[in-house]
Order: structure tokens, then C-alpha cells, then sequence
């Protein structure tokens, strides 16, 4: 597979990852590479095979439906790298 | 050229279930910014999903009422983008393998019967709450809502007026309210809908490029937002310009829709199934005992009421149309009110108290056992119909007891024959030119002296027993 | 002898009659580390809080039936430790410190364990070499111009030195075994699901399982006695049918074991070859019944673990992005510089390579030829490991290709270093659990691990013949030149 540096471009940003041009020449062969090697998979005759998510077959692993405490808010928004007290604070996300 | 409006729709709707759908923090509406949350809600990493039984038997059971299709081996997908309402950067939800497929509603519009296929629904978390603090130009993100269960209920595009759109999502709101799923409150978000929207020349098959319509938060919003939104198309498609494929916000001040910023990449979610959540198996026992649990639902009630009670059919419809008023009709009913009579009463009285308070019939502060004593209260002569609307008034907000109101406020109708009998005797000895009125068959004359009747005995006496005691003797 | 040279077993059983203190214990420990500190296997030492915390154990007290009661250890730092900071090794995480315990962290601290600190690792477990740790490469202490293997390179290379007695690691593609094999020690991944995975930071969700690294098998049996079963907060993890400890019997009579053709053939150093093949003598020698057969669909497992992997990463990832915890880029004027400037700056290169990668294996058109694609090879790969398991009660494998690398040989080729992962990724994707355990060294004094490979839920029979290896060699007894002196 042939890795076009468009289609490097459009990962980077839907992974809001913005590689500096030096590079991304390099990212670029490298991932070619990479998914050059990973083409010997398209030998594999998976005609029929059900993709398997889960290896162990566990089946409605669920809980009750009863209300526990919430954390404390101070520990949650202790990490938060803009401190406030109440929210986590980002720049203007909504009109 | 006349253009045929092409309707879809997607319901999202908040599930009853006390705790969120991943973790075991409360539901409730509002609370402190953040205040309901945990590591599995705020994203933190290491944290784990782990499903909450009720949402799936609560999706169950909506797919059910919806005539859907189930599936008995189902899954959670991971929908990947970056917003900040959504802490994980991805939202659970389901694309591969939803709960409910290929459901249907029967809808009775003003234009007759309307089918209106379900595609699918699914189940899936809400995200968080943003809001912008221009003080600090800072958009604040509060993530109390984020887990929230929802299910996303997608029509076929079957609708062509917003009449059929409010009476899929009165219908809907219905049989979710009488499953107890969700309460459906739009004003508090729990009621969601997005409206898809294309045009095309009459008698054509072939679909227009539409447009989704967000921010729709009540019936009037959505009914205004259809016109605009289809007459905008058509003016468009008339003036030879396309219609883009976009997402447009409506405006309820500006009474209008506008394209919301498209967001870059928005599409391409990469999807893929959630390794941390195992799948799910319905077995048959389980969706029978679902089944089993379904409970009477609104046009199974009214056509009940219908056979069994007689009553009119917009009565019918109106009682039928909230779980709650039904409930309150047939509770008051088995305390022994006449259907007819307590209906009468929750047409008139309860409905217009509710809606001058602006209270919804599920908050209703009057008890089945209060109405059903003033309606007895009417029946045995002790209150007359004035007095009992009176005391309806009076009794509404605080559910007081009837009997001790009446007592204390001496309302109670004057039932006995002697007291009347004298009364009216006094009035005819008193008023003899109205006397000779009436019998030279001046019919005004007799109200004149139902009145005096009344006045003598201070209003309490009962209409029927003055009438009877005045006719027998003017009439003689 | 040192007490760094004893097992976790030995220390507990020394602390439980008095020989030495838990805190004794903690400074044994901390002075090792201290003699040490060039090989930089701990990202945070939580030297006076471990301290203090050794002190308030007491004999008899809650926890003190374990026979791990006081033994200090170490936490990769991949895994939340409430109020210690949890960076896995990366800039983007800053001075997070988790508001809570992870579950494997929580049932330790129960039994008594000791936590010295938190372990050197690559940077979001991404990585075979611990060199893409932004706290700086970890060093071998065989050889410290060599790599002690990753991603858990820390907490081998700090059990190998006697820093700590054992660890807790993740292994998502061979993270646990391949430096336990580096490092000259034991270091298991129990089935998927034995160990809750409740406050591990994902890589790989599907692939990702918590276990232990420490001198021997049955030091490991010991640490998954205490971490493993069923957590409420983990739907994936596992009823546990332990405990294990008191079941290693060391008895292999009759043990059929499997050795796959596929992982001695070509790219194979013959001196680990001819060392992992000489474990199978010692275990026959003791009864079991050792047989080459084949296993082609183990080829395929380097490309469907790293579509798989990455695909999953991208998503686990994501979360990272400068609002909620951790690091966040200066100066940036709306949303998306936000995210992108942090991300950027915050993520090293091996990350966000494969961030684009697992991005690119999701993305529109190209899920089936790749995920979808690699997801069925996965499910032909357990169908092949469920066949050998209707044969094998067990598979004996090299655990990598060679010994330690120098360090920076394996960076520049990221394809290479993937390749390197032949002989543990597979188990990762069955689910299965493996155990990597020391067999030799090569003529360079490097230590060669050879890896026991069980079917679902047979920790057991994979622990107890590691242990009877181990009760027949001294391998895992060995420390690097002489003690902890280097």
C-alpha cells in the first residue's frame, strides 16, 4: 500500500496530531513501510471468519442499577492544568 | 411547481434509570457543575465502562413498543471525535449492531392514518454540558450530563408535514411516558430531536440533498422550523441554486435556521467495536419477560375506555394521551366516581387548573381519592356543581380534605325537604305578582323565584329539590 | 546473602519471623536503588512515603496472612496510584496524580504490599526497548550499554538489580516477558481478564493485562494470588480459580508440551535457541513430553497485533488532549490548536506513530481491508492456538529472537523493533496466559528467556512448569555481576 502524503495529512488531523514538515517526509515511508509488511495479511484467506473483538466470550457483564457516591469534585479537577473550581476549562468551544 | 417536503427524523431520549449508563453516578437533572461524576465520567484515564442493566431493558422494552425488531446478539461501538463535552474523545454508543431494528408507528393525523417506519434505535451515553463565561472568555465544560443513557431513535424519512412530525413525537413521548423509560421533558432536554430535511418536485422518487436540523427544544420550534427550513429549499431550488448538505442550528428568536460551522473532518468517525464492553445475548426468556411487562399502552387504553365506559372519543384521546392522566382517571374511577363524570371533571376542572399553573399531569397536587370525594359529594345532593368547582379551587394546590373544607366553610347543600318546603312557601307569600306572572305563563318569572329560594336558604340549597318544591306548588 | 538476592517468597517469610522490618525492608530496597541510580528505573521514588508506610505495618495486622506482608515492590507507570504521580512516561501526562487506585494497586495495598515507587517504562507502553520513555532510556543492569527491554524495562530491570522484589507491569504484546527475558527474571501475563484492568491506562484495551515480574514462578503466583479475580468495575476481567501458590507442585510427569516450528526456524539467535531448546530437555527430564509441530498462522500475528493495537491506541489516546488533566501547550487562541499543539508537543514520536497508524487502519475505506481484516486473522490465530491446546497442555517458545540490544540499535527501525515481537504478540491476541522465565545466557552474559504458553485460564499448568524448571535450575537465582553491586 502506497502511502500518499495527503493521506497522512488527513490522519494527522483527525488525530489532531500536526507533524512539523521536517518530518513528515519521514512519518510518511515509515508508515509505508509498516503497512507494506502488514499487507502479507491480505494472503490470509479469512473468507467466512467472524471478526473476533472479544477473545474471551463473556456476555452481559452488567450492574445494577443503583445509585454510589460521586467523587469528590476537588479531586477531579485537581489535574485539571487551567485551575478552577468548579469546571474544566478549554478556549471558546461553543457559540 | 409544487415541492413535496421529505421529513426524517432522530429522537434522543434520556432514560429513567437512576444511575448513568457506564457508571453508578445519579442521573438527576442539574446539581453543581461536576458534582455528579467520577473517573468514568470525566474520562480520567484507567477507568472502565461497565453497562447499567436498566438501559438495555429499558431500550428493550421502547423497541418493543415500537414494534421493532430485536437484536438478540448486540454491541457497543466506540464513535471517535474530539470535542470537549465528549471526555474520552469518544462517544459509546452503536453503529454496527444496534438493540432495535426496523420498527413502525401508526399515527391518526387529521389527514387519516399515517405509517411511519422506524430504521433503527440504539442505545448510547450523553455527553457534557458547555458553557461559555465571557468574563473569562473561557468555555466552562461541566460533565454532571456525560453517561447519561440515551437511546437514538431514527425514523425513515416517511414524514411530509409537521403535523405528522408532532404527532409521531406526541405518540412517542406517550409510549415512553406509559413504559416509564423516560419522562420526556423537552424543556429539560430529556426529549431531543433533529429534523433532516429535503425537497423535491411532487410525484418525484428520487430524494433531495437534506439538511439536519439541530436545537429544536419544543413542538411550536420544530412545526416553525420545518416551514422555514422547506420554504428556504424551495426558494433556493427556484432560483436554480443547490441545496448543501450541512447542519443548521434554528434560531428561536431569529425565527429561522442558520448553517452551523462545519467541523473539519466531522465525518469519518472510525467506529469500531469496544473492547472494554463484553457483548450482549437476549435470550428469548428475557424478551418474553419484557414482554410480559409491557404495560397497557395508550391506544389499547382508549379503545378500552371506549368500549368499556362510552366516553366521547376526543375525551378519550385527551385522557389517553398522558400515562399520568390516565392514571389519575382510572384511580379516581375505581374509588367509585361514574366515568362519565370524572372525566367530565378532569376535562374541565383539572386540565384548566393544571394549565393555569403551568403544571404538567404528572405533577398533579390534587389525589385521585379528593376528586373522586367532591364528585360523590355532587352525586348525593350534599354539594351542588358550583359549590363543588368552588371547592375544587380551593382543595386543588394542597390536596386538603373535602369533607372537613365543606364543613368549615358551611357549604354543605340544604337537602332537607322542610327547610325548602318553607322556604318556598315564604318567597310565593312574599311575591304574589310573580306568582300571577307564571301562571299567566310568563316563564322568566319562575327563575326569579328559584332565585329568592336561593337566596333565602344562602345558596346551599340543591337546584333540583327548589324546582321540584316550586313546580309542585305554582303548578298545582 | 543479600537481601536483595532473596525472592519476594523469601523476604515475606523473613519479615513474617522477625529477621528483618518492613522497613528494613524499604531501606534494603531504597539503598540498592540507590547504588543504582544510572540504570533510571523508576520514574518517581517514593522513598519517605514508602517508609512511613512500611512502619505501619505491623505483625499481625490487616493483610498479614499474605505471604507478601511487607515486602516492598514497584507499580509501572502505566497504573494509577492514588496521589502518586502516574505519567506513563510521557510529557502529555505532566504531574497527573490519579485521584484514585487501580484495582490490582488496591487488592496489593490489602495484603500489605510495599510500593518503593513507580517504574521506568516506554512511553504509553508503546515500545520493546524502554528508550521512548520521556524520562530517559532505562538501562540493562547485565549490560547498562544495553536495553532492558519494554515496555515494563523498569520494573524488570529494578526486580533484576534487587531494587525492589517484585512488580507489577502491563504486557499488551510481550511488555512483561520480553524484558522479564532481557533482565534475566520471571514475568507472567495472566489470561486476559485475570487482573482487572481497572486504573491501567490503556494501550491496547483487547490486549491489555496487568501481571507480575520477580525472581520465580512461584514469587508471580504469589502476586497474582493477591491481584486476580473478578472486579465489578472491570467487564471484562475474570472469576479467578485461585489461589495458586499452594498448588505449584513442580510435577510435569506426563506434560505434553508443544514446541511451534515456526518460532525456531529463520531470524532466531542460536544461542537462544539452543537454550530454550535445552529448558525442554530439563522439563522432559522431569516427565514431560516435549514435541516440535507446526503453527503457520503464528506469522500473521506481528500485522494483526499491531493493526489491532494501534487501531485501539488511537481511540484510548484520544483522551489526551490538555482540558482535563496533565500537560497542556501555552498560548493557544482556540479549541483546535489546543488539541493539536498539545498532542503534538506532549506525545513522543513512537506514539504518535502509531496513533496516525491505528487512525489510518479505522479511517473510511480503509477499516476492512486492515481492522476488520486483522480482527479475523486474530480469530483464525486463537482457532489455531485452540487446535495445539487439543494436543499441548502447554507450548514452550523463545521469548525474542535475540538477546538485549545496545541501546538506539532497535530505534531507527520501527518495522524491525515490531518484528522483534514475533514470539509474544500471538498470546496477546488468544488471550492466553504466557510466562517468561530465564534459561541460559549467551556467551555476551546476557540473560535468554524461554516463554511457556498455556490455553485460557491454564495460569496453572503454565506457573507450575516454570517452577519445576526452576526448582531443577538456577537461572532466576542469578544477579547481575556478583549481587547488586555493579
Amino acid at each position: 500500500m502506497k502511502i500518499a502524503q495527503e493521506i497522512v495529512d488527513y490522519v494527522s488531523a483527525l488525530s489532531r496530531l500536526s507533524l512539523p514538515e521536517g518530518e513528515k517526509a519521514a512519518m510518511q515511508r515509515e508508515l509505508e513501510k509498516i503497512l507494506q509488511y502488514m499487507d502479507v495479511l491480505e494472503g490470509l484467506d479469512t473468507a467466512g471468519v467472524e471478526p473476533m473483538s472479544h477473545v474471551i466470550p463473556l456476555e452481559n457483564i452488567m450492574r445494577e442499577d443503583r445509585v454510589m457516591p460521586s467523587q469528590d469534585r476537588g479531586e477531579l479537577l485537581a489535574g485539571a492544568p487551567v485551575p478552577d473550581q468548579e469546571a474544566f476549562l478549554t478556549p471558546k468551544s461553543v457559540e | 411547481m409544487t415541492w413535496e417536503t421529505v421529513i426524517g427524523l432522530e429522537t434522543h431520549v434520556e432514560l429513567a434509570t437512576k444511575t448513568k449508563i457506564f457508571c453508578s453516578c445519579t442521573t438527576q437533572f442539574g446539581g453543581e457543575p461536576n458534582t455528579h461524576c467520577c473517573p468514568v465520567c470525566t474520562g480520567m484515564p484507567g477507568a472502565l465502562p461497565v453497562l447499567n442493566e436498566k438501559v438495555l431493558e429499558f431500550a428493550v422494552k421502547a423497541g418493543l413498543a415500537l414494534n421493532c425488531q430485536i437484536t438478540r446478539r448486540c454491541r457497543f461501538d466506540r464513535k471517535n471525535y474530539f470535542y470537549p463535552d465528549l471526555p474520552k474523545a469518544y462517544q459509546i454508543s452503536q453503529l454496527y449492531l444496534p438493540i432495535c431494528r426496523d420498527g413502525a408507528v401508526s399515527l391518526s393525523t387529521p389527514a387519516g392514518e399515517k405509517h411511519i417506519r422506524i430504521h433503527e434505535l440504539h442505545m448510547e451515553e450523553d455527553a457534557g454540558k458547555l458553557v461559555h463565561d465571557p468574563w473569562l472568555d473561557q468555555t466552562r465544560a461541566d460533565y454532571n450530563r456525560c453517561g447519561v443513557p440515551l437511546i437514538e431513535i431514527v425514523t425513515e424519512p416517511d414524514f411530509r408535514t409537521a403535523d405528522e412530525v408532532v404527532a409521531y413525537l406526541e405518540h412517542l413521548r406517550s409510549t415512553l411516558q406509559y413504559l416509564g423509560v423516560s419522562d420526556c421533558k423537552m424543556q429539560e432536554g430529556s426529549l431531543r430531536c433533529d429534523v433532516n430535511l429535503s425537497v423535491r418536485p411532487a410525484g418525484s422518487a428520487q430524494l433531495g440533498t437534506r439538511t439536519e436540523m439541530k436545537n429544536l427544544s419544543s413542538f411550536k420550534a420544530i412545526t416553525r422550523a420545518i416551514a422555514y427550513e422547506a420554504r428556504r429549499q424551495i426558494e433556493l431550488l427556484e432560483e436554480g441554486k443547490p441545496v448543501v448538505q450541512q447542519t443548521r442550528r434554528w434560531d428561536e428568536n431569529k425565527d429561522a435556521t442558520f448553517a452551523m460551522r462545519s467541523k473539519e473532518n466531522a465525518q469519518d468517525y472510525r467506529y469500531f467495536p469496544d473492547p472494554d464492553l463484553p457483548q450482549l445475548f437476549l435470550s428469548e426468556a428475557y424478551l418474553e419477560r419484557l414482554r410480559r411487562e409491557q404495560p397497557e399502552l395508550s391506544p389499547a387504553k382508549a379503545a378500552r375506555y371506549r368500549r368499556d365506559w362510552d366516553l366521547p372519543p376526543y375525551d378519550v384521546q385527551m385522557l389517553t394521551s398522558q400515562k399520568a392522566l390516565a392514571d389519575f382517571f382510572e384511580q379516581t374511577v375505581a374509588l367509585g366516581a361514574p366515568p362519565k363524570q370524572a372525566s367530565n371533571w378532569i376535562m374541565g376542572q383539572v386540565l384548566g387548573a393544571l394549565s393555569a399553573r403551568g403544571l404538567d399531569s404528572r405533577d398533579m397536587p390534587l389525589t385521585p381519592r379528593t376528586l373522586a370525594r367532591l364528585i360523590q359529594l355532587v352525586q348525593s345532593g350534599r354539594l351542588n356543581r358550583n359549590t363543588a368547582v368552588k371547592v375544587f379551587d380551593a382543595v386543588f394546590d394542597s390536596d386538603a380534605d373535602v369533607d372537613a373544607y365543606v364543613k368549615e366553610h358551611g357549604l354543605e347543600q340544604v337537602c332537607d325537604a322542610e327547610l325548602v318546603e318553607d322556604a318556598v312557601a315564604q318567597v310565593l307569600a312574599d311575591h304574589p305578582k310573580s306568582v300571577a306572572d307564571y301562571r299567566s305563563g310568563k316563564e322568566k318569572a319562575f327563575g326569579f323565584l328559584v332565585g329568592q329560594v336561593m337566596r333565602r336558604l344562602k345558596g346551599q340549597a340543591s337546584p333540583p329539590a327548589v324546582h321540584a318544591a316550586l313546580h309542585s306548588r305554582l303548578d298545582k | 546473602m543479600e537481601w536483595s538476592a532473596y525472592t519476594a517468597l523469601e523476604l515475606g517469610t523473613a519479615i513474617k519471623e522477625g529477621a528483618l522490618s518492613p522497613a528494613q525492608a524499604v531501606q534494603a530496597g531504597l539503598d540498592a536503588a540507590g547504588r543504582h541510580t544510572h540504570l533510571n528505573s523508576f520514574i518517581t521514588l517514593a522513598g519517605t512515603r514508602a517508609l512511613e508506610r512500611a512502619q505501619q505495618l505491623r505483625p499481625g495486622g490487616a493483610g498479614a496472612e499474605s505471604p507478601l506482608y511487607g515486602v516492598p515492590m514497584g507499580v509501572k507507570d502505566n497504573i494509577c496510584t492514588k496521589g502518586i504521580k502516574t505519567t506513563c512516561a510521557s510529557m502529555i501526562l505532566g504531574d497527573f496524580a490519579p485521584p484514585y487506585d487501580a484495582a490490582a494497586v488496591e487488592r496489593l495495598n490489602q495484603a500489605g504490599a510495599v510500593c518503593l515507587g513507580k517504574l521506568n517504562m516506554d512511553e504509553f507502553a508503546m515500545g520493546s526497548t524502554t528508550e521512548t520513555s520521556y524520562y530517559g532510556p532505562v538501562r540493562n543492569p547485565w549490560d547498562p550499554g544495553r536495553v532492558p527491554g519494554g515496555s515494563s524495562g523498569g520494573a524488570a530491570a529494578a526486580v533484576a538489580a534487587g531494587e525492589i522484589w517484585y512488580a507489577i507491569g502491563s504486557d499488551t504484546g510481550g511488555s512483561i516477558r520480553q524484558p522479564a527475558a532481557f533482565c534475566g527474571v520471571t514475568g507472567m501475563k495472566p489470561t486476559y481478564g485475570a487482573v482487572s484492568r481497572y486504573g491501567l491506562i490503556a494501550y491496547a484495551s483487547s490486549l491489555d493485562q496487568v501481571g507480575p515480574i520477580a525472581r520465580s514462578a512461584a514469587d508471580c503466583a504469589a502476586v497474582l494470588d493477591v491481584i486476580a479475580g473478578r472486579d465489578r468495575r472491570d467487564s471484562t476481567s475474570l472469576e479467578y480459580a485461585g489461589p495458586l501458590l499452594p498448588r505449584l507442585t513442580g510435577e510435569v510427569r506426563g506434560m505434553r508440551i508443544g514446541l511451534p516450528g515456526q518460532c525456531f526456524g529463520d531470524g532466531l539467535n542460536k544461542e537462544v535457541r539452543a537454550a530454550v531448546l535445552a529448558a525442554a530437555e530439563i522439563l522432559k527430564s522431569r516427565g514431560a513430553r516435549v514435541e516440535e509441530f507446526s503453527m503457520p498462522m503464528l506469522d500473521y500475528g506481528v500485522p494483526a497485533y499491531y493493526i489491532i493495537a494501534c487501531a485501539e491506541a488511537s481511540s484510548n489516546l484520544a483522551r489526551f488532549d490538555g482540558v482535563k488533566y496533565g500537560w497542556r501547550a501555552e498560548g493557544c487562541q482556540d479549541l483546535t490548536e489546543l488539541y493539536t499543539k498539545t498532542r503534538t508537543q506532549g506525545f513522543g514520536p513512537e506514539v504518535k506513530r502509531r496513533i496516525l497508524l491505528g487512525t489510518f487502519v479505522l479511517s473510511a475505506g480503509y477499516y476492512d481491508a486492515y481492522y476488520k481484516k486483522a480482527l479475523q486473522a486474530k480469530a483464525l490465530i486463537k482457532s489455531a492456538f485452540d487446535l495445539a491446546f487439543q494436543t499441548y497442555d502447554l507450548l514452550l517458545t523463545p521469548v525474542t529472537p535475540t538477546t538485549a540490544p545496545k541501546l538506539g540499535e532497535t530505534l531507527s527501525d520501527p518495522l524491525q523493533m515490531y518484528l522483534s515481537d514475533v514470539y509474544t504478540v500471538p498470546v496477546n491476541l488468544a488471550g492466553l496466559p504466557g510466562l517468561s522465565m530465564p534459561c541460559g545466557f549467551d556467551s555476551r552474559g546476557l540473560p535468554i528467556g524461554a516463554q511457556l504458553i498455556g490455553p485460557l485460564l491454564g495460569d496453572l499448568p503454565v506457573l507450575n512448569a516454570a517452577h519445576a524448571f526452576q526448582l531443577e535450575t538456577d537461572y532466576h537465582r542469578r544477579m547481575p555481576k556478583g549481587g547488586d553491586a555493579l
